[in-house]
């Protein structure tokens, strides 16, 4: 059987069918982090099987970019959940919701 | 030989990914993490991505990762009781469902469609081609995304100093 770009398509659709899964049903703040990364990598991988499929370099440039923001994104991520760690002593997202109606 | 390695790390990645959101310490979710970070690299390969995987390899199982555990151990982070309530966990497994079943209608609809070359020149992919892309055509982008990181590390620093140093400017200074 050739793979082909609909077998990465679909690799990809599972992977960040996952990382929804893990933002909404998990508690800690950190694997919430963890299940966000996974979502983003799912998207590079799209990006990288349509640039091969297309022979397009834009989408390998767009992953680098991706990267970029995405290690931006945990800096401050984990930046914040240490900020919420001193203030409330906890990782657990039900403690933090002064911002829910 | 393509096929086979194709399945062996698209099921590690799926594997992997589902033991990251299930296991109940953060430190075995980082390191399953890691799994998939390795097994996406592997695929990117398999793409004619060489230099994606290298940078997927260094910047997130090697950075990114590695931060995540620092956070986790300097915390000391123990698994929190993940008591919610089970009507909320059911919800968003069908959340999630739905959003595989829309990507999956999506892709089957669309994949007759999709323009497909099977064959790419041998320097596809290679760090060159992109780096004459990245300062050429992506040059803005490429400026852009570096003071992004500046900002990221000025605000990351900003976040964590301690609360009480805010007005003691001079203490720091006083000797």
């Amino acid at each position: 059987m050739q793979i082909e770009l609909t077998h990465y398509l679909l690799l990809t659709a599972v992977l960040f069918a996952i990382g929804v899964m893990g933002v909404l049903t998990r508690k800690n703040l950190i694997v919430l982090l963890m299940s966000v990364e996974i979502m983003l990598n799912a998207v590079n991988l799209t990006f990288v099987a349509v640039a091969r499929y297309t022979a397009d370099l834009t989408g390998q440039v767009l992953v680098f970019f991706v990267m970029c923001v995405a290690a931006a994104e945990v800096a401050v991520g984990l930046a914040v959940l240490i900020a919420l760690w001193r203030h409330r002593g906890t990782m657990h997202m039900d403690s933090f919701r002064l911002l829910k109606w | 030989m393509e096929t086979v390695l194709f399945a062996i790390l698209g099921i590690a990645a799926i594997l992997a990914a589902l033991l990251t959101i299930t296991s109940p310490s953060p430190i075995a979710s980082a390191l399953y993490l890691v799994g998939v970070m390795f097994s996406l690299a592997g695929l990117y390969v398999l793409l004619a991505a060489p230099f994606v995987a290298a940078i997927q390899v260094i910047v997130y199982a090697g950075a990114v990762i590695v931060l995540m555990l620092f956070v986790i151990m300097l915390l000391n982070l123990r698994p929190v009781e993940e008591k919610s309530a089970a009507g909320w966990q059911t919800a968003g497994i069908a959340v999630a469902s739905l959003v595989l079943l829309t990507a999956f209608v999506a892709i089957m609809s669309a994949s007759s469609q999709l323009a497909v070359v099977n064959d790419v020149p041998t320097t596809f992919g290679k760090t060159v081609e992109i780096g004459k892309l990245l300062y050429s055509r992506y040059l803005y982008a490429f400026e852009v995304v570096a003071v992004l990181l500046l900002l990221a590390i000025v605000g990351a620093v900003a976040l964590i100093r301690k609360p009480d140093s805010a007005d003691g400017d001079g203490e720091a200074h006083a000797d």
